[in-house]
Protein backbone atom coordinates (compact mmCIF):
# COMPACT_ATOMS: atom_id res chain seq x y z
CA UNK A 1 0.00 0.00 0.00
CA UNK A 2 1.22 3.58 -1.21
CA UNK A 3 1.42 5.73 1.93
CA UNK A 4 1.26 9.24 1.48
CA UNK A 5 0.25 12.04 3.62
CA UNK A 6 -3.54 12.41 3.96
CA UNK A 7 -5.01 15.49 2.87
CA UNK A 8 -8.43 14.14 2.28
CA UNK A 9 -11.38 12.64 3.98
CA UNK A 10 -14.18 10.72 2.69
CA UNK A 11 -17.67 11.62 3.73
CA UNK A 12 -17.48 8.41 5.55
CA UNK A 13 -14.57 9.51 7.75
CA UNK A 14 -16.61 10.62 10.89
CA UNK A 15 -18.31 7.15 10.61
CA UNK A 16 -15.06 5.25 10.38
CA UNK A 17 -13.75 6.56 13.38
CA UNK A 18 -16.63 6.93 15.62
CA UNK A 19 -16.90 2.67 15.34
CA UNK A 20 -13.23 2.25 16.01
CA UNK A 21 -11.65 2.54 12.88
CA UNK A 22 -7.30 2.51 13.03
CA UNK A 23 -7.42 5.05 10.38
CA UNK A 24 -4.48 5.66 7.70
CA UNK A 25 -2.93 8.12 4.99
CA UNK A 26 -3.72 6.21 1.35
CA UNK A 27 -3.78 7.92 -2.17
CA UNK A 28 -4.16 10.65 -0.67
CA UNK A 29 -6.98 9.72 2.12
CA UNK A 30 -7.23 9.69 5.74
CA UNK A 31 -8.82 5.68 5.60
CA UNK A 32 -9.69 2.73 8.23
CA UNK A 33 -6.79 0.04 7.77
CA UNK A 34 -8.69 -1.73 10.45
CA UNK A 35 -11.56 -2.22 12.90
CA UNK A 36 -11.55 -5.71 14.46
CA UNK A 37 -8.46 -6.92 12.93
CA UNK A 38 -7.31 -7.95 9.47
CA UNK A 39 -7.49 -11.75 9.95
CA UNK A 40 -11.11 -11.08 11.55
CA UNK A 41 -12.41 -8.82 8.90
CA UNK A 42 -11.04 -11.18 6.02
CA UNK A 43 -12.28 -14.30 7.17
CA UNK A 44 -15.88 -12.35 8.26
CA UNK A 45 -15.95 -11.09 4.25
CA UNK A 46 -15.44 -14.98 3.27
CA UNK A 47 -18.79 -16.06 5.66
CA UNK A 48 -20.80 -13.38 5.50
CA UNK A 49 -20.62 -9.41 4.34
CA UNK A 50 -18.07 -6.87 4.65
CA UNK A 51 -18.44 -3.17 3.64
CA UNK A 52 -15.66 -1.13 2.18
CA UNK A 53 -15.46 2.81 1.69
CA UNK A 54 -13.83 2.79 -1.49
CA UNK A 55 -14.66 6.28 -1.88
CA UNK A 56 -11.08 7.54 -2.44
CA UNK A 57 -11.51 5.70 -5.65
CA UNK A 58 -12.02 7.91 -8.93
CA UNK A 59 -15.22 7.33 -10.23
CA UNK A 60 -15.90 9.62 -13.40
CA UNK A 61 -18.20 9.70 -16.18
CA UNK A 62 -17.17 10.39 -19.96
CA UNK A 63 -19.96 11.89 -22.14
CA UNK A 64 -20.11 12.66 -25.85
CA UNK A 65 -19.49 16.88 -25.83
CA UNK A 66 -23.38 17.26 -27.64
CA UNK A 67 -24.88 14.75 -24.09
CA UNK A 68 -26.16 11.62 -23.86
CA UNK A 69 -28.99 10.75 -25.96
CA UNK A 70 -30.82 7.41 -27.53
CA UNK A 71 -29.35 4.49 -29.61
CA UNK A 72 -26.90 2.24 -30.61
CA UNK A 73 -24.26 5.09 -32.61
CA UNK A 74 -24.44 7.27 -29.48
CA UNK A 75 -22.56 4.06 -27.25
CA UNK A 76 -20.28 3.71 -31.03
CA UNK A 77 -19.24 7.08 -30.53
CA UNK A 78 -18.16 7.59 -27.23
CA UNK A 79 -16.74 3.64 -27.11
CA UNK A 80 -14.43 4.31 -30.35
CA UNK A 81 -13.14 7.61 -28.30
CA UNK A 82 -12.53 5.74 -24.96
CA UNK A 83 -10.48 2.83 -27.62
CA UNK A 84 -7.90 4.99 -28.22
CA UNK A 85 -6.60 4.57 -24.68
CA UNK A 86 -7.61 1.00 -23.84
CA UNK A 87 -7.05 -2.33 -25.41
CA UNK A 88 -10.29 -3.66 -24.85
CA UNK A 89 -13.49 -3.76 -26.78
CA UNK A 90 -15.93 -1.22 -25.57
CA UNK A 91 -17.85 -1.00 -28.16
CA UNK A 92 -19.15 -4.52 -27.79
CA UNK A 93 -20.42 -3.79 -24.46
CA UNK A 94 -24.20 -4.50 -24.00
CA UNK A 95 -26.44 -1.73 -22.03
CA UNK A 96 -25.50 -2.27 -18.60
CA UNK A 97 -22.43 -4.52 -18.64
CA UNK A 98 -18.96 -3.76 -17.49
CA UNK A 99 -15.95 -4.74 -18.38
CA UNK A 100 -12.51 -4.72 -16.72
CA UNK A 101 -9.28 -2.77 -18.82
CA UNK A 102 -6.13 -1.24 -18.78
CA UNK A 103 -5.08 2.24 -19.74
CA UNK A 104 -1.98 1.73 -21.70
CA UNK A 105 1.29 4.40 -22.92
CA UNK A 106 2.98 4.29 -25.81
CA UNK A 107 5.03 1.47 -25.22
CA UNK A 108 2.40 -0.81 -24.15
CA UNK A 109 2.60 -0.34 -20.31
CA UNK A 110 0.17 -0.39 -18.18
CA UNK A 111 -1.02 3.05 -16.83
CA UNK A 112 -4.33 1.89 -14.44
CA UNK A 113 -6.44 -0.52 -14.57
CA UNK A 114 -10.09 0.27 -14.42
CA UNK A 115 -13.69 -0.54 -15.11
CA UNK A 116 -15.67 0.74 -17.77
CA UNK A 117 -19.55 0.25 -17.91
CA UNK A 118 -22.11 0.95 -20.59
CA UNK A 119 -24.69 2.46 -18.91
CA UNK A 120 -28.44 0.39 -19.13
CA UNK A 121 -30.55 3.07 -19.82
CA UNK A 122 -31.09 3.72 -22.89
CA UNK A 123 -31.20 7.35 -22.72
CA UNK A 124 -27.96 7.74 -21.57
CA UNK A 125 -26.24 6.44 -24.76
CA UNK A 126 -22.84 8.12 -25.46
CA UNK A 127 -21.65 7.89 -21.96
CA UNK A 128 -19.77 5.95 -19.67
CA UNK A 129 -19.37 5.03 -16.18
CA UNK A 130 -15.84 4.92 -15.23
CA UNK A 131 -14.03 3.75 -12.20
CA UNK A 132 -10.30 4.15 -11.91
CA UNK A 133 -8.03 3.34 -9.43
CA UNK A 134 -7.24 6.06 -6.27
CA UNK A 135 -3.83 6.15 -6.49
CA UNK A 136 -3.53 7.11 -10.00
CA UNK A 137 -6.94 9.00 -10.48
CA UNK A 138 -5.91 13.13 -10.91
CA UNK A 139 -3.14 11.42 -13.58
CA UNK A 140 -5.77 9.66 -15.19
CA UNK A 141 -8.31 12.29 -15.54
CA UNK A 142 -5.66 14.71 -17.04
CA UNK A 143 -4.68 11.86 -19.59
CA UNK A 144 -8.54 11.64 -20.55
CA UNK A 145 -8.96 15.46 -20.52
CA UNK A 146 -5.75 16.11 -22.83
CA UNK A 147 -6.33 12.94 -25.24
CA UNK A 148 -9.80 13.10 -25.72
CA UNK A 149 -10.05 17.63 -25.67
CA UNK A 150 -12.78 18.16 -28.13
CA UNK A 151 -14.16 14.37 -28.03
CA UNK A 152 -15.24 13.95 -25.01
CA UNK A 153 -16.51 15.62 -21.29
CA UNK A 154 -15.29 14.07 -18.06
CA UNK A 155 -17.26 14.58 -15.25
CA UNK A 156 -16.14 13.82 -11.91
CA UNK A 157 -18.38 11.74 -9.69
CA UNK A 158 -15.72 11.45 -6.15
CA UNK A 159 -16.99 14.59 -4.81
CA UNK A 160 -20.53 14.64 -3.59
CA UNK A 161 -20.85 10.48 -3.40
CA UNK A 162 -19.52 7.98 -1.67
CA UNK A 163 -18.16 4.48 -3.53
CA UNK A 164 -18.81 1.85 -1.39
CA UNK A 165 -18.38 -1.89 -1.86
CA UNK A 166 -20.77 -5.00 -0.01
CA UNK A 167 -19.07 -7.97 -0.56
CA UNK A 168 -19.45 -11.58 0.69
CA UNK A 169 -21.85 -14.47 0.80
CA UNK A 170 -24.65 -12.09 2.72
CA UNK A 171 -23.90 -9.46 0.57
CA UNK A 172 -26.98 -10.30 -1.49
CA UNK A 173 -29.39 -11.08 0.81
CA UNK A 174 -28.37 -7.68 3.04
CA UNK A 175 -28.89 -5.59 -0.21
CA UNK A 176 -32.06 -6.99 -1.43
CA UNK A 177 -33.58 -5.81 1.93
CA UNK A 178 -33.62 -2.07 0.17
CA UNK A 179 -32.92 -3.08 -3.65
CA UNK A 180 -34.89 -6.29 -3.90
CA UNK A 181 -33.90 -5.77 -8.06
CA UNK A 182 -30.31 -6.93 -7.49
CA UNK A 183 -31.04 -10.69 -7.38
CA UNK A 184 -31.52 -10.55 -10.78
CA UNK A 185 -28.25 -8.98 -11.73
CA UNK A 186 -25.37 -11.11 -12.68
CA UNK A 187 -21.35 -10.10 -12.30
CA UNK A 188 -20.15 -6.95 -14.01
CA UNK A 189 -23.78 -6.01 -14.42
CA UNK A 190 -24.59 -2.75 -13.44
CA UNK A 191 -28.17 -0.68 -12.91
CA UNK A 192 -29.06 2.59 -11.73
CA UNK A 193 -31.75 2.04 -8.94
CA UNK A 194 -33.47 4.07 -6.60
CA UNK A 195 -32.94 3.94 -2.99
CA UNK A 196 -34.39 5.71 0.02
CA UNK A 197 -34.79 8.47 -2.52
CA UNK A 198 -31.79 8.83 -4.04
CA UNK A 199 -30.45 7.68 -7.21
CA UNK A 200 -28.13 4.50 -6.60
CA UNK A 201 -25.61 3.03 -9.48
CA UNK A 202 -25.17 -0.45 -8.60
CA UNK A 203 -22.58 -2.40 -10.02
CA UNK A 204 -22.30 -6.44 -9.06
CA UNK A 205 -18.47 -6.37 -8.88
CA UNK A 206 -15.61 -6.19 -6.28
CA UNK A 207 -12.79 -7.11 -5.46
CA UNK A 208 -12.72 -9.83 -2.56
CA UNK A 209 -13.17 -12.81 -4.83
CA UNK A 210 -16.39 -12.96 -3.47
CA UNK A 211 -19.88 -12.19 -5.12
CA UNK A 212 -21.17 -8.41 -3.94
CA UNK A 213 -21.76 -5.37 -5.11
CA UNK A 214 -20.49 -1.46 -5.62
CA UNK A 215 -22.77 1.51 -5.06
CA UNK A 216 -22.20 4.87 -6.05
CA UNK A 217 -24.83 7.01 -3.93
CA UNK A 218 -24.90 10.39 -3.05
CA UNK A 219 -23.34 11.72 0.48
CA UNK A 220 -26.76 13.18 1.20
CA UNK A 221 -28.39 9.89 2.26
CA UNK A 222 -25.85 7.45 1.33
CA UNK A 223 -23.55 7.91 4.55
CA UNK A 224 -27.28 7.10 6.65
CA UNK A 225 -27.55 4.45 4.31
CA UNK A 226 -24.14 3.19 5.31
CA UNK A 227 -25.63 3.17 8.44
CA UNK A 228 -28.22 0.73 8.27
CA UNK A 229 -26.44 -1.08 6.49
CA UNK A 230 -23.69 -1.72 8.78
CA UNK A 231 -26.92 -2.20 11.25
CA UNK A 232 -27.78 -5.61 9.95
CA UNK A 233 -25.96 -8.25 11.97
CA UNK A 234 -24.32 -10.07 8.93
CA UNK A 235 -22.79 -6.98 7.90
CA UNK A 236 -19.05 -5.33 9.29
CA UNK A 237 -17.06 -2.76 8.55
CA UNK A 238 -13.68 -3.71 6.67
CA UNK A 239 -10.66 -1.64 6.83
CA UNK A 240 -7.58 -1.53 3.87
CA UNK A 241 -5.68 -4.42 5.80
CA UNK A 242 -8.26 -7.21 4.51
CA UNK A 243 -8.96 -5.56 0.95
CA UNK A 244 -5.30 -6.21 0.10
CA UNK A 245 -5.37 -9.56 1.82
CA UNK A 246 -9.10 -10.89 0.32
CA UNK A 247 -7.60 -9.64 -3.33
CA UNK A 248 -4.28 -11.15 -2.81
CA UNK A 249 -6.01 -14.51 -2.11
CA UNK A 250 -8.02 -14.56 -4.97
CA UNK A 251 -5.23 -13.18 -7.50
CA UNK A 252 -6.45 -9.78 -8.15
CA UNK A 253 -3.66 -7.33 -9.27
CA UNK A 254 -2.88 -4.07 -7.00
CA UNK A 255 -2.00 -1.64 -9.24
CA UNK A 256 1.37 -0.14 -8.90
CA UNK A 257 2.80 -2.99 -7.55
CA UNK A 258 1.25 -5.86 -9.21
CA UNK A 259 1.59 -3.72 -12.55
CA UNK A 260 2.87 -0.83 -13.73
CA UNK A 261 4.02 1.38 -16.65
CA UNK A 262 6.94 -1.45 -17.36
CA UNK A 263 4.84 -4.31 -17.51
CA UNK A 264 2.31 -4.64 -20.41
CA UNK A 265 -1.03 -6.48 -19.99
CA UNK A 266 0.60 -9.88 -21.62
CA UNK A 267 3.23 -9.88 -18.73
CA UNK A 268 1.02 -8.91 -16.24
CA UNK A 269 -0.96 -12.14 -17.56
CA UNK A 270 -3.69 -9.83 -18.46
CA UNK A 271 -4.08 -10.60 -22.12
CA UNK A 272 -7.69 -11.31 -21.91
CA UNK A 273 -8.59 -7.94 -21.04
CA UNK A 274 -8.07 -7.59 -24.96
CA UNK A 275 -10.47 -9.06 -27.05
CA UNK A 276 -9.81 -10.73 -30.48
CA UNK A 277 -11.16 -7.54 -31.83
CA UNK A 278 -9.02 -5.35 -31.16
CA UNK A 279 -5.99 -7.50 -31.49
CA UNK A 280 -7.34 -7.78 -35.05
CA UNK A 281 -7.34 -4.17 -35.52
CA UNK A 282 -4.08 -3.68 -33.70
CA UNK A 283 -5.10 -0.06 -32.80
CA UNK A 284 -4.58 0.83 -29.46
CA UNK A 285 -1.63 2.22 -27.63
CA UNK A 286 1.61 -0.67 -27.64
CA UNK A 287 -0.16 -2.48 -30.08
CA UNK A 288 3.17 -3.33 -31.94
CA UNK A 289 4.64 -4.53 -28.83
CA UNK A 290 1.86 -6.18 -26.72
CA UNK A 291 1.15 -8.38 -30.13
CA UNK A 292 4.74 -9.31 -30.16
CA UNK A 293 4.50 -10.78 -26.66
CA UNK A 294 1.33 -12.23 -27.33
CA UNK A 295 2.77 -14.26 -30.63
CA UNK A 296 6.55 -14.45 -28.81
CA UNK A 297 6.07 -14.54 -25.58
CA UNK A 298 6.64 -11.94 -23.05
CA UNK A 299 10.47 -12.43 -20.92
CA UNK A 300 8.64 -12.03 -17.60
CA UNK A 301 5.05 -13.38 -16.48
CA UNK A 302 3.02 -12.80 -13.52
CA UNK A 303 2.66 -15.60 -11.71
CA UNK A 304 1.12 -16.92 -8.27
CA UNK A 305 3.73 -17.80 -5.76
CA UNK A 306 3.33 -20.61 -2.91
CA UNK A 307 5.90 -20.52 -0.56
CA UNK A 308 6.42 -23.77 1.10
CA UNK A 309 7.79 -22.75 4.71
CA UNK A 310 5.51 -20.50 7.10
CA UNK A 311 7.51 -16.77 6.50
CA UNK A 312 5.72 -14.90 4.29
CA UNK A 313 7.26 -13.68 1.22
CA UNK A 314 6.75 -9.44 0.77
CA UNK A 315 6.92 -7.23 -2.13
CA UNK A 316 10.26 -6.81 -3.71
CA UNK A 317 11.70 -10.30 -2.31
CA UNK A 318 13.88 -11.32 -4.68
CA UNK A 319 13.07 -15.16 -6.27
CA UNK A 320 16.22 -17.84 -7.44
CA UNK A 321 16.65 -20.38 -8.61
CA UNK A 322 20.30 -22.29 -7.81
CA UNK A 323 21.23 -18.76 -6.82
CA UNK A 324 20.72 -16.91 -9.50
CA UNK A 325 17.82 -14.06 -9.60
CA UNK A 326 15.02 -15.26 -11.63
CA UNK A 327 12.10 -13.11 -10.63
CA UNK A 328 10.50 -10.66 -7.72
CA UNK A 329 8.00 -10.76 -5.83
CA UNK A 330 5.47 -7.86 -6.44
CA UNK A 331 2.44 -8.69 -3.46
CA UNK A 332 2.82 -11.37 -0.55
CA UNK A 333 1.90 -11.58 2.73
CA UNK A 334 -0.68 -14.45 4.99
CA UNK A 335 -3.80 -15.43 3.50
CA UNK A 336 -6.30 -16.21 6.49
CA UNK A 337 -8.37 -17.88 4.26
CA UNK A 338 -6.07 -20.73 3.32
CA UNK A 339 -3.93 -20.15 6.66
CA UNK A 340 -0.65 -19.86 4.86
CA UNK A 341 1.61 -17.25 3.36
CA UNK A 342 0.26 -16.44 0.09
CA UNK A 343 2.37 -14.09 -2.95
CA UNK A 344 2.66 -13.43 -6.71
CA UNK A 345 5.02 -11.92 -8.36
CA UNK A 346 7.11 -12.12 -12.08
CA UNK A 347 9.25 -14.86 -13.38
CA UNK A 348 11.34 -15.61 -16.61
CA UNK A 349 8.43 -16.66 -18.44
CA UNK A 350 9.90 -20.26 -19.28
CA UNK A 351 9.22 -21.04 -15.19
CA UNK A 352 5.78 -19.70 -15.60
CA UNK A 353 4.43 -23.29 -14.93
CA UNK A 354 2.58 -24.10 -12.07
CA UNK A 355 5.15 -26.90 -9.60
CA UNK A 356 8.41 -24.93 -10.95
CA UNK A 357 10.51 -24.99 -7.43
CA UNK A 358 11.98 -21.76 -6.61
CA UNK A 359 14.16 -19.58 -3.74
CA UNK A 360 12.57 -17.13 -2.30
CA UNK A 361 15.61 -15.03 -0.83
CA UNK A 362 13.86 -13.56 2.81
CA UNK A 363 16.15 -11.37 4.91
CA UNK A 364 19.37 -13.24 3.30
CA UNK A 365 17.86 -16.78 3.48
CA UNK A 366 16.50 -18.75 1.08
CA UNK A 367 12.69 -20.55 1.54
CA UNK A 368 11.23 -22.78 -0.68
CA UNK A 369 8.47 -22.26 -2.65
CA UNK A 370 6.86 -22.91 -6.01
CA UNK A 371 5.04 -21.18 -8.86
CA UNK A 372 1.40 -21.95 -8.25
CA UNK A 373 -2.10 -21.14 -10.21
CA UNK A 374 -4.29 -18.58 -8.91
CA UNK A 375 -6.23 -17.42 -7.67
CA UNK A 376 -5.36 -18.70 -3.99
CA UNK A 377 -9.30 -19.69 -2.99
CA UNK A 378 -12.07 -20.29 -5.40
CA UNK A 379 -14.16 -16.97 -6.98
CA UNK A 380 -17.42 -17.06 -6.30
CA UNK A 381 -18.87 -14.56 -8.82
CA UNK A 382 -22.69 -15.21 -9.66
CA UNK A 383 -21.84 -15.45 -13.55
CA UNK B 1 13.53 -12.25 38.78
CA UNK B 2 13.10 -9.02 37.53
CA UNK B 3 11.62 -7.88 34.38
CA UNK B 4 12.25 -4.67 32.51
CA UNK B 5 10.67 -3.05 29.28
CA UNK B 6 12.34 -1.15 26.34
CA UNK B 7 11.03 1.59 24.33
CA UNK B 8 10.99 -0.54 21.61
CA UNK B 9 8.45 -2.61 23.41
CA UNK B 10 10.27 -5.27 24.01
CA UNK B 11 10.10 -7.04 27.97
CA UNK B 12 13.36 -8.86 29.34
CA UNK B 13 12.83 -11.28 32.25
CA UNK B 14 16.64 -11.38 34.27
CA UNK B 15 17.45 -14.25 36.35
CA UNK B 16 21.13 -14.19 37.14
CA UNK B 17 23.11 -13.68 34.08
CA UNK B 18 20.21 -14.94 31.65
CA UNK B 19 17.49 -12.46 30.40
CA UNK B 20 14.00 -14.09 28.30
CA UNK B 21 13.37 -11.66 25.72
CA UNK B 22 9.59 -11.37 24.33
CA UNK B 23 7.43 -8.50 23.25
CA UNK B 24 5.07 -6.95 25.07
CA UNK B 25 1.05 -7.05 25.23
CA UNK B 26 0.63 -3.65 23.69
CA UNK B 27 3.73 -4.43 20.95
CA UNK B 28 1.05 -7.47 19.91
CA UNK B 29 -1.95 -5.83 20.25
CA UNK B 30 -0.31 -3.15 17.40
CA UNK B 31 0.88 -5.73 15.16
CA UNK B 32 -2.35 -7.59 14.99
CA UNK B 33 -2.29 -11.61 14.00
CA UNK B 34 0.98 -13.06 13.89
CA UNK B 35 1.69 -15.67 11.30
CA UNK B 36 5.48 -16.04 11.75
CA UNK B 37 8.35 -15.32 14.11
CA UNK B 38 11.86 -15.85 13.07
CA UNK B 39 13.49 -16.32 16.45
CA UNK B 40 17.77 -16.31 16.44
CA UNK B 41 19.83 -19.68 16.36
CA UNK B 42 21.52 -20.61 19.50
CA UNK B 43 24.60 -19.43 20.07
CA UNK B 44 24.45 -16.04 18.24
CA UNK B 45 26.09 -13.15 19.76
CA UNK B 46 23.86 -9.97 19.25
CA UNK B 47 24.95 -6.64 20.62
CA UNK B 48 22.46 -4.05 22.34
CA UNK B 49 19.90 -2.74 19.00
CA UNK B 50 21.28 -5.56 16.34
CA UNK B 51 17.97 -7.01 14.21
CA UNK B 52 18.07 -10.18 16.41
CA UNK B 53 14.43 -11.74 15.57
CA UNK B 54 11.31 -10.97 13.07
CA UNK B 55 7.89 -11.10 13.95
CA UNK B 56 5.48 -11.20 10.93
CA UNK B 57 1.84 -10.55 11.06
CA UNK B 58 -0.95 -9.95 8.71
CA UNK B 59 -0.04 -6.32 8.19
CA UNK B 60 3.64 -6.30 7.89
CA UNK B 61 6.89 -7.61 9.07
CA UNK B 62 8.94 -6.06 12.20
CA UNK B 63 12.17 -6.09 13.32
CA UNK B 64 12.91 -7.26 16.81
CA UNK B 65 15.91 -5.12 18.27
CA UNK B 66 18.07 -6.86 20.79
CA UNK B 67 17.91 -5.57 24.25
CA UNK B 68 21.16 -6.28 25.62
CA UNK B 69 24.39 -7.67 24.48
CA UNK B 70 25.10 -10.95 24.56
CA UNK B 71 24.61 -14.43 23.37
CA UNK B 72 21.66 -16.68 22.84
CA UNK B 73 21.39 -19.71 25.08
CA UNK B 74 17.73 -21.17 23.95
CA UNK B 75 15.13 -19.91 21.47
CA UNK B 76 11.44 -20.61 21.45
CA UNK B 77 11.36 -22.96 18.63
CA UNK B 78 7.70 -23.79 19.71
CA UNK B 79 6.81 -20.35 17.92
CA UNK B 80 7.51 -21.94 14.48
CA UNK B 81 4.51 -24.23 14.44
CA UNK B 82 2.40 -21.63 16.78
CA UNK B 83 3.00 -18.24 16.24
CA UNK B 84 -0.59 -17.29 17.21
CA UNK B 85 1.26 -17.73 20.98
CA UNK B 86 2.86 -14.35 20.63
CA UNK B 87 -0.86 -13.10 20.88
CA UNK B 88 -1.87 -15.09 23.46
CA UNK B 89 0.44 -15.06 25.91
CA UNK B 90 3.01 -12.36 24.91
CA UNK B 91 4.73 -11.93 28.20
CA UNK B 92 4.92 -15.98 28.95
CA UNK B 93 4.70 -19.24 26.67
CA UNK B 94 5.05 -16.63 23.56
CA UNK B 95 8.69 -15.68 24.18
CA UNK B 96 11.50 -15.42 21.80
CA UNK B 97 14.93 -16.36 23.16
CA UNK B 98 17.08 -16.40 26.15
CA UNK B 99 19.92 -14.92 26.23
CA UNK B 100 23.05 -14.49 28.32
CA UNK B 101 24.20 -11.02 29.32
CA UNK B 102 27.52 -9.69 28.42
CA UNK B 103 26.83 -6.48 30.53
CA UNK B 104 24.39 -6.03 33.47
CA UNK B 105 24.33 -2.35 33.63
CA UNK B 106 22.68 -1.84 30.17
CA UNK B 107 19.21 -2.81 31.93
CA UNK B 108 20.00 0.50 33.91
CA UNK B 109 18.51 2.40 31.26
CA UNK B 110 14.94 0.25 30.65
CA UNK B 111 11.77 0.92 32.43
CA UNK B 112 10.00 -1.57 35.18
CA UNK B 113 6.46 -2.51 34.66
CA UNK B 114 4.73 1.18 36.01
CA UNK B 115 7.28 3.21 34.19
CA UNK B 116 6.66 0.94 30.82
CA UNK B 117 2.69 1.43 32.03
CA UNK B 118 2.51 4.69 31.58
CA UNK B 119 4.87 4.97 28.60
CA UNK B 120 2.37 3.26 26.97
CA UNK B 121 -0.22 5.50 28.15
CA UNK B 122 1.63 8.34 26.51
CA UNK B 123 1.61 6.91 23.06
Amino acid sequence: MAETSATFRTALHDLHVEIGGKMVAFAGYDMPVQFDGVKAEHLWTRAHAGLFDVSHMGPCFLTLPSGPREGEDAHAEIAAIIETLVPSNIAGLKPGQARLTVLLNEQGGILDDLIITRPADPAQQGRLYIVVNGVVKHQDWAMFEDKLAGQAVLTRADEGNILVALQGPEAEGVLAVHLPAITDMTFMRCLPMRVQGMDALVTRCGYTGEDGFELLLPVVGGVDFVRELLSDDRVKPIGLGARDSLRLESGLCLYGHDMDATRNPVEADLQWVIQKVRRHRADFPGAAYILKDLADGPAEKRVGIQPLERAPAREGIEIQIDGTRVGVITSGGYGPSVDKPVAMGYVRADLAVPGTKIDLIVRGKARAAEVCALPFVTQNYKR
Amino acid sequence: MTTYYTEDHEWIAVEGDIGTIGITKYAAEQLGDVVFVEVPDVGADFAKDDDMAVVESVKAASDVYAPVTGAVTASNEALAGAPETVNQDPEGAGWFCKIQLSDAGQLSTMMDGAAYETFCEGL
